[in-house]
């Protein structure tokens, strides 16, 4: 199975790149931008194709190496490889 | 005394720390390479600054899951002192021995200067030779040293007395909550610190305030 994997600041965790990014479309003339949050994608092929067990190795990854949870959320998402 | 530095792929202030060590204790320290799965049984161990796996996902997140670590985390569970610096911070907050977590710097820029620092806690294992209150100048050298956790964590920081160093009322290098610069855990013994003490622990570096650091945990072990 292929895991998509967001992986996005906590509401309230200040995040200066996307401060930044949110001025330089302001800068462009790109109106009507309220707010810019950057965040990472990661992508991983398991050999598993039991979606309920890939969920569960997925979130183990999360919580242990691939996010923070102090600062940041995940979400995964599973599809056919 | 056993003092041992961990040198990552990416580590760059290793042989700085060393030298210290040396000073401080009279004999050169184990010197121990991020893939070793052992630790001989050491009093102190020191992460030390740079970019150990050239930062790849989070700082510090790969070389807090290398097999070095979890030596080192059963030794810090077992009471050897542990010191970070730095990147060596950013690893203890990654492997979950201090809380936390160092975000980039609220200007962006990385930030390499002086600062002002004050001594909050005297009573950890490595603050012990400073007086309570302290200003001491010790240069900070980063891009992710801003400090964050949240309120509940910030409270009991507080609360524990855990935040050892400060940066000085108007010099926070990276918008780092409460001005922290340095916390310790519970017991004193595990100290991270984002500015770097083995780069001013001489007079020829400019001066030496960073040298008590090292001293202070020789003489609180000894």
């Amino acid at each position: 199975m292929k895991a998509t994997i967001h992986i996005t600041l906590k509401n309230g965790v200040l995040d200066p790149q996307g401060k930044a990014i949110e001025n330089a479309l302001g800068s462009l003339g790109f109106g009507g931008v309220d707010e810019v949050r950057q965040g990472k994608l990661i992508e991983v092929n398991l050999s598993e194709n039991d979606a309920e067990k890939a969920r569960a190795t997925l979130t183990d990854m999360c919580e242990k190496l691939l996010a923070n949870t102090v600062i940041e959320n995940y979400d995964i998402h599973l599809s056919e490889a | 005394m056993q003092a041992a530095v961990i040198v990552f792929p990416g580590s760059n202030c290793d042989r700085d720390v060393a030298v210290c060590l040396e000073a401080a204790t009279g004999q050169a320290p184990l010197m121990a390479w991020h893939g070793d799965a052992n630790l001989p049984k050491c009093d102190l161990i020191v992460l030390p600054g740079g970019f150990s796996y050239g930062d790849y996902l989070r700082c510090g997140s790969m070389a807090a899951n290398s097999p070095i670590m979890r030596e080192v985390v059963a030794q810090a569970h077992k009471g050897a002192a542990v010191l970070g610096i730095c990147n060596g911070f950013q690893v203890l907050t990654e492997c979950g021995l201090l809380p936390g977590v160092l975000m980039q710097n609220k200007g962006l820029n990385f930030v390499c200067r002086n600062t002002q620092l004050t001594v909050t806690n005297n009573t950890t294992a490595f603050t012990s030779l400073y007086g309570a209150g302290e200003e001491i100048t010790i240069p900070v050298a980063h891009n992710e040293g801003n400090y964050f956790a949240d309120d509940h964590t910030l409270k009991q920081l507080q609360d524990e007395d855990r935040i050892a160093l400060s940066y000085a009322k108007g010099d926070n290098p990276n918008g780092a909550c409460l001005d922290i610069a340095g916390i310790s855990d519970a017991s004193g013994r595990i100290v991270g610190m984002m500015p770097h003490p083995e780069r001013r622990a001489e007079a020829a570096l400019g001066g030496d305030d960073g040298k008590r650091m090292f001293s202070g945990i020789v003489e609180a072990l000894s």
